[in-house]
């Protein structure tokens, strides 16, 4: 053939079969896929691939001070952006200090390729310095990983890798280089494109079963919508939008769901679960049909399953088959990549005949509302000691709402996810399913520097800062403007709170003693520490913190040590068995 | 309720890790395990015996298909299907044992395939409890050393799963 595509196409594999190393196959391979960003720390067995970054610009390195953080801060990086996190880690210690990090991705879904280091080839097994059976320790927490021996196969397994972490439920995937791998040389291509027979992720809901959904929820008298981190994982908030608004129906998120519903919006009745609302809790141990969507039924979520919602038939749309009727018996599974299915969802509900009774609505949303003036998040702030609710209250108010909220594990966590109001998806990024402390600071490095405009507020406890506070050395070298809000309690709160509930008052290793002046720790690192003291201080120093645009700040408040998160399901109990204020 | 699961999976390094690894990390059981490469040298196939409830079996198969080098899972135990067992055995055969064991492995259909002074090595296949039947009908002192294979199994009928 000589038409003149297939002479561009000639040259293009011209150029793409250059012979290159390993290693300019490893950064190349990132530029191909449109990385710009990789979070790392250098070690002996990927050395190669440094060298390499360093001689290029296209894709930038972010050098953090601990490998969990470069996991955590590529990961946060993917929440905000939805693209793919890149991290990269040298062998043996690089890739276990990884680990935590790539758990974390794992439990919450988010795609990522962690690319480690590993001795050469001839001494695997051998155990060689800084050898550790990385893929092996890694399995049980990607979803799924390689080690690449022969550089022939570096390009389409990297290929293979990015594909793997961004389609179907997403995951980390870890790509395992031996050193000598990166100093081979073989002919570069770059595949456009790649397809396993063993691998084909159902993305379009069936039909029949998106029929049979909208059918049913349109004859409930008490629907009810509870959806999750897939629906901002799957980009479907603008069609969930559209398809709530248009039923009138009640909606609730998971802790992973937070922003792909407004927050403002009168239809969202705030959080369920564990530390959820008291209305959200009702309606869903009310409801004749409960619709979720993207969410797993996760234990912090269903409290005792025997008496999950119990009047409800339920639908169930999950991309993972294996989500589906895992914890929970579904009425209508459908499988399906949510955008495409609520767009299914809500061509269907255009032709249907009729929408839910106009009666038994009004009745619902009575009953709702009514649910609403029991008022579960009420707190009261007195002159003297600063409630931690107030500062995340404050903290919204002050950023208008629009701000990325990172967050690490404990009391914070769950007054950040209750009192930050989120209106759109992807601006709160928080460890749920695996519970990390630690994930709050290096995620919000990641968060800044997908988004160098953007307001980022780690909302964070005494404890768990100190799980990662290293990284305010990469704040300072990159000249990140993130602001670390403490909710300093010196406690490991939560923990405390169940001691106090649950173990009759006896809080054993929760006070945290000893705790560093964090004004002075800032300033050591080059930033600006500020402090409150008491209510009349918040205000002030959040206004200051957010002034100092440039700067990153490290903001102490000293917030009432005895404060608990309510309400509170207890461990076994049902939804509906809260403890309230 | 026993079930035979049929996987067909990329032969590949680590692939027979996942799949054992899928069983002990999410508690289910395993009875027997066996793997070995298909017609085609690329596909392996294995077949696990394993036992469960209905809610159990249904998380079995679908964390199976998840994993991303499983090509296709198959729950042989729904329909008709043919299930063998390879044992090795070898027994004292001394004195007036040596022609009782002979006789018990011809009933069994079993073939001794060596022979010491002392002892034979009988070969044979059946389903598991055939094999179990054989270990029973013999005395247990008897008995020195016992290798099975692990059911395969294969479903009825002209179609591949
Ligand atoms: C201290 C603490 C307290 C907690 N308390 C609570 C609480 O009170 N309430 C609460 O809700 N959580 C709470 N959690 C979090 C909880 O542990 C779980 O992480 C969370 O509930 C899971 O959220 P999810 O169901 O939305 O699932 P996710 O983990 O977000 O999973 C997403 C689901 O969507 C699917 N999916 C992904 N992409 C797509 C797509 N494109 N299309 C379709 N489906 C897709 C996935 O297969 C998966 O099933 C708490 C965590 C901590 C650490
Ligand atoms: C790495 C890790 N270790 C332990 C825990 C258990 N844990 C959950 S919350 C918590 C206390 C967190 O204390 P702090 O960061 O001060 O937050 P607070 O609850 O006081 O707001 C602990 C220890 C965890 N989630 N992660
Ligand atoms: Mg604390």
């Amino acid at each position: 053939m000589t038409s003149p595509t297939s002479i561009t196409e000639r040259l293009n594999v011209q150029t793409k079969s250059e012979t290159l190393t390993g290693a300019e196959i490893v950064v190349r391979a990132l530029r191909d896929e449109g990385v710009e960003f990789v979070f790392g720390y250098p070690g002996g067995a990927v050395l190669y691939i440094y060298d390499e970054l360093d001689k290029q610009e296209a894709v930038q390195h972010i050098l953090v001070r601990h490998e969990q953080a470069a996991v955590h801060a590529a990961d946060a990086y993917s929440r905000v952006t939805g693209k793919v996190g890149v991290a990269l880690v040298t062998s043996g210690p690089g890739a276990t200090n990884a680990v935590t990090g790539i758990a974390t991705a794992y439990m919450d879904s988010v795609p990522l390729v962690v690319i480690s280091g590993q001795v050469p080839v001839a001494l695997i097994g051998n155990d060689a310095f800084q050898e550790v059976d990385t893929v092996g320790i890694t399995r049980p927490c990607t979803k799924h990983n390689f080690l690449v021996k022969d550089v022939k196969d570096l390009a389409s397994t990297l290929k293979a890798a990015f594909y793997l972490a961004a389609t179907g439920r997403p995951g980390p995937v870890l790509v395992d280089i031996p050193k000598d791998v990166t100093a081979h040389q073989c002919a570069y291509h770059y595949p456009d494109k790649i397809s396993l027979r063993s691998y084909k992720p159902t993305v379009k809901g069936h039909p029949g079963q998106v029929r049979k959904a909208m059918q049913l929820i349109a004859s409930a008298q008490r629907p009810m919508f509870y959806t999750g981190g897939g629906v901002v994982l799957g980009n479907a908030s603008e069609e969930l939008r559209k398809l709530v608004r248009a039923l009138n129906v009640p909606i609730t998120h998971t802790l992973m769901g937070l922003g792909a519903y407004p927050a403002t919006d009168p239809q969202f009745v705030g959080m369920l679960g564990m530390h959820g609302t008291y209305e959200a809790n009702m309606a869903v141990q009310h409801c004749d049909v409960l619709v979720a969507l993207g969410a797993r039924f996760d234990d912090r979520v269903t409290g005792n399953l025997a008496k999950f919602a119990p009047h409800a038939k339920i639908v169930h749309v999950d991309v993972d088959p294996a989500s589906i009727s895992k914890n929970v018996r579904v009425d209508v599974p459908i499988v399906g990549d949510l955008q495409q299915v609520l767009t299914e969802m809500n061509q269907v509900l255009a032709e249907l005949d009729a929408l839910n009774d106009r009666h038994a609505m009004q009745a619902w949303w009575g009953q709702i509302t009514e649910w609403r003036q029991r008022d579960c998040l009420h707190y009261q702030q007195d002159e003297l000691i600063i409630k931690p609710q107030f500062v995340v209250q404050k903290l919204y108010e002050l950023t208008a709402g629009e701000a990325i909220v990172t967050s690490d594990v404990g009391q914070h966590q769950m007054w950040a996810a209750q009192f930050y109001g989120f209106d759109h998806p992807r601006r709160w990024v928080n460890s749920g399913g695996l519970g990390t402390m630690g994930f709050g600071l290096p995620a919000a490095m990641g968060a800044q520097v997908a988004e160098p405009d953007a307001t980022v507020v780690c909302i964070t406890g005494d404890g768990s800062i100190q799980m990662n506070i290293q990284e305010l050395s990469t704040c300072q070298q990159y000249k990140l403007p993130l602001k670390v809000a403490c909710l300093n309690n010196h406690y490991l709160g939560m923990v405390r709170q169940w001691q106090e509930f649950f173990y009759e008052d006896r809080y054993a290793m929760s006070y945290v003693d000893a705790l560093p002046d964090f004004v002075k720790l800032a300033e050591a690192y080059g930033h600006i520490g500020l402090r409150a003291d008491k209510p009349a201080d918040v205000e002030p120093v959040i206004r200051e913190a957010l002034r100092l645009k440039d700067r990153m700040v490290f903001m102490d408040f000293r917030v009432d040590a005895k404060e608990n998160v309510y309400p509170m399901v207890p461990a076994g109990a049902a939804l509906s068995e809260m403890i309230l204020v | 309720m026993r079930h035979i699961i049929s996987i067909l999976l990329e032969n590949e390094a680590g692939a027979l890790s996942r799949v054992a690894g899928l069983f002990s990390a999410r508690g289910y059981n395993i009875e027997a395990m066996t793997v070995a490469p298909t017609h085609d040298a690329s596909i392996s196939r294995m077949t696990v015996a394993t036992s469960g409830s209905e809610e159990i079996m249904e998380q079995v198969l679908k964390q199976l298909n998840k994993l991303v080098e499983v090509i296709r899972v198959h729950d042989l135990t729904e329909g008709p299907h043919i299930e063998r067992e390879l044992m090795l055995i070898k027994v004292h055969a001394v004195g007036p044992d040596r022609e009782e064991v002979k006789r018990l492995s011809d009933i069994f259909r079993g073939r001794i395939i060596d022979v010491t002074d002392r002892s034979y090595t009988i070969e044979l296949t059946g389903p598991g409890d055939k094999l179990d039947a054989f270990i029973h009908a013999l005395d247990p002192g008897m008995v020195i050393e016992v290798v099975r294979s692990g059911a395969s199994a294969i479903s009825r009928g002209a179609k591949a799963i």
